[in-house]
């Protein structure tokens, strides 16, 4: 019923369009398609191109190989460093999603509307700061000389620091911290977009908030769950400073080796070759998740 | 169709679009100033300097310029692999100046990067003999391609109040079961591998590919559950700042030495087994557009006044190769430049053999980190 309405809508949208206007639009297509195939596929393009490259005595090998590929897919440790990478992206969107769904459904129909605007730009308010900063600021907090520490010692409850920061723990904590807010903002786009009349027939059928909630608000909500999951995903399997601020290079992930060959050996095919790698884990998680990816509900 | 229940978001479709033309406005600003950049950075009477940081501090520059009336426009970076990607993304003749580790000029030499110097324009007289005779001082036919500026080791930089000074001496704190946990390493491979090396008695110019495995991965695997951090810079030293270490692994005084007057538990030291040490050094690209301009650096550089500057950067502080450097009793004191002369007859260089090795090292510590 949704998708048809909204088909339907889109269909009303071109009905308006004069002759001359349908033709302005489709040319106005073509400076953003320009763009994109400009810094987008030609850029891929040529780090996929550089990928099958080597790094020489003097600058960069252009012989056509796959060793760089043969290298990730032989060497355990960078295979160890790509499933740690997804192992990593997946606890911190699932911990995201459990954390931002109930904010995101109070603020959409527990908070009245004249405060959900204040409430929102509260809970994006840690966005106005430093992505760095705000990492280096988890430091503070979880070190042994850190607020939670202190305060624990304080209170008697520990004799020795908690070992927090420099883990894996402190790695997800410290994506979810940020993550929390991006899908908020994603689920809560989309619970307002849910109509009320649904909840309000199923209550008048009988059915109970728990049911009109699991039947009703959840799978309609579920692209936004879903964008905001696969943005989650994305961002953090490809981030390298949380890891290296908050995990202390304690495990090797992806990014961070990418890094290693780019700042200490300028090895650039081997980067482009780990990056295409990431890239396709990406692609992967896409194809699983694209049925519930619909845009147009955010 | 499904309208917005007149939420927050219901009104913002028109702010939103303004938001992308801002940014698209901003980001095309941001473009265009990236490309005008180069043909700034190319006026006349401009150095363009790609540096590790300490050699623009702003004393520093500030001496050049009012010397020379030229202006220095700097590009720093972290790691002779990434000045390299950043020389070859760039134009021809775009760089004039370069600061690089001293054990790494030949090998930039060998790639073609590298002009020749006048070894007679070098004020060598008045440097450190043991630091112009290094193995990678000149060439295998003899030219000079870099002129030495700075020197540090990597060794021990710790909290003296919760290490036994006696047990910092030696390389074996690396596995003393007493500091378990309460160890940072910086994370540069290439020293950090040397060390490790020294420790089972073989010197840089000892390891091979061929004895990496047998000599250096056992120890080196070994140190990685009495690691709390593995981390640049920054990350080692907020870790030993913020009491989650005892020490760093790598360091000395260019990590700590800029502290040392406002934390006196702070220390650092060279190992017993040998003082591996660093050198900087400047040399000038082969496509340089201003050698001379270059030149007038390196002079300044090399002065007793531009010694003191670079050597106490703010970015990191460690030793004048000048003997005569200007510095003050205080600086002098923080960086015991009285017992340099000694710890130099032990030092040994932090040299790499080539490409090859170093591939072989960067595997192994990857196979480190992951561990």
């Amino acid at each position: 019923m949704t998708a048809n309405a909204t088909q339907e809508g889109r269909a009303a949208q071109f009905e308006l369009l004069p002759g001359k206007g349908l033709t302005l639009v489709r040319l106005a297509v073509w400076p953003p398609l320009a763009w994109i195939g400009a810094f987008f596929f030609i850029p891929i393009g040529f780090m996929l191109a550089i990928s099958t490259w080597t790094r020489a005595r003097g600058g960069l090998d252009p012989a056509w190989t796959l060793d760089n590929y043969e290298k990730i897919l032989t060497r355990s440790y960078l295979l160890e460093g790509l499933t740690n990478s997804i192992e990593v992206a997946l606890i911190t969107t699932a911990i995201s999603v459990i954390v931002a769904y109930p904010i995101a459904y109070v603020l959409a129909y527990r908070v009245p509307i004249k405060w959900q605007r204040v409430l929102l730009i509260l809970a994006i308010l840690p966005f106005w700061t430093s992505y760095l900063v705000r990492s280096y600021a988890w430091t503070v907090v979880l070190g042994d000389l850190g607020i939670v520490n202190v305060l624990l010692s304080q209170l008697g409850l520990i004799s020795e620091p908690l070992i927090l920061n420099y883990t894996r723990a402190a790695t997800v904590l410290g994506f979810v911290h940020f993550f929390v807010m991006l899908l908020t903002l994603t689920i809560y786009a989309n619970l307002v977009q849910i109509s009320p009349l649904y909840r309000h027939a199923a209550a008048d059928l009988g059915a109970s908030g728990f049911q009109c909630f699991w039947r009703i608000t959840l799978p309609l909500s579920l692209p936004g769950i879903m964008v905001g999951a696969f943005l989650t995903f994305v961002v953090c399997i490809g981030d390298y400073i949380t890891p290296q601020i908050l995990g202390g290079g304690n495990e090797l992930l992806l990014p961070q080796s990418i890094i290693i060959q780019i700042q200490r050996t300028g090895d650039l095919p081997m980067a482009a070759a780990m990056s295409v790698v990431l890239m396709l884990t990406v692609t992967c998680a896409y194809f699983l998740t694209a049925r519930w990816l619909r845009l147009d509900r955010l | 169709m499904i309208k917005r229940n007149g939420g927050p978001f219901a009104p913002h479709d028109k702010s939103r679009r303004a938001f992308l033309t801002r940014s698209a406005s901003f980001a095309g600003l941001a473009a265009t100033s990236s490309l005008l950049n180069p043909s700034f950075a190319r006026a006349s009477g401009t150095l363009n300097f790609l540096t590790w940081c300490d050699h623009v501090d702003p004393r520093m520059v500030a001496l050049y310029e009012g010397k020379t009336g030229n202006s220095v426009q700097s590009k720093i970076y972290e790691g002779t692999g990434a000045a390299l990607s950043i020389k070859d993304q760039s134009s021809k003749g775009d760089w004039d100046l370069f600061c690089v580790d001293f054990q790494d000029t030949p090998i930039v030499a060998g790639k073609g990067y590298l002009a020749e110097l006048d070894d007679s324009r070098v004020p060598w007289d008045k440097i450190f003999p043991a630091i112009r005779n290094q193995p990678h001082s000149y060439s295998a036919d003899g030219k000079l391609y870099g002129i030495p500026t700075k020197f540090g080791y990597y060794g021990l930089a710790y909290n003296k109040d919760k290490v036994d000074p006696a047990d910092a001496r030696t390389a074996e704190i690396m596995w003393n079961e007493k500091y378990k946990g309460r160890i940072a390493v910086y994370d540069y491979y290439l020293p950090i591998i040397q060390l490790v090396g020294l420790s089972q008695g073989l010197r840089p110019q000892d390891i091979t590919v061929e004895n990496l495995p047998s000599n250096i991965r056992e120890p080196l695997l070994k140190l990685k559950p009495q690691t709390r951090v593995v981390g640049d810079i920054v990350t080692v030293l907020n870790a030993l700042h913020g009491g989650s270490t005892d020490m760093i692994i790598g360091g000395a005084e260019w990590l700590v030495a800029l502290d040392m007057a406002n934390n006196p538990a702070l220390d650092f030291i060279t190992f017993d087994e040998g003082a591996l040490m660093w050198n900087e050094a400047l040399s000038i690209f082969a496509d340089a557009r201003n050698p001379e301009a270059s030149w007038a650096f390196i002079e300044a550089a090399l002065s007793p006044e531009g010694q003191r500057f670079i050597s106490t950067s703010e970015c990191a502080w460690a030793n004048p190769v000048r003997m005569d450097a200007a510095l003050t009793a205080e600086e002098a004191g923080i960086l015991r430049w009285e017992e340099q002369a000694k710890v130099l007859e032990r030092a040994i260089p932090s040299s790499l053999a080539g490409d090859e090795l170093d591939y072989a090292m960067l595997d192994l510590w990857q196979e480190f980190l992951a561990a």
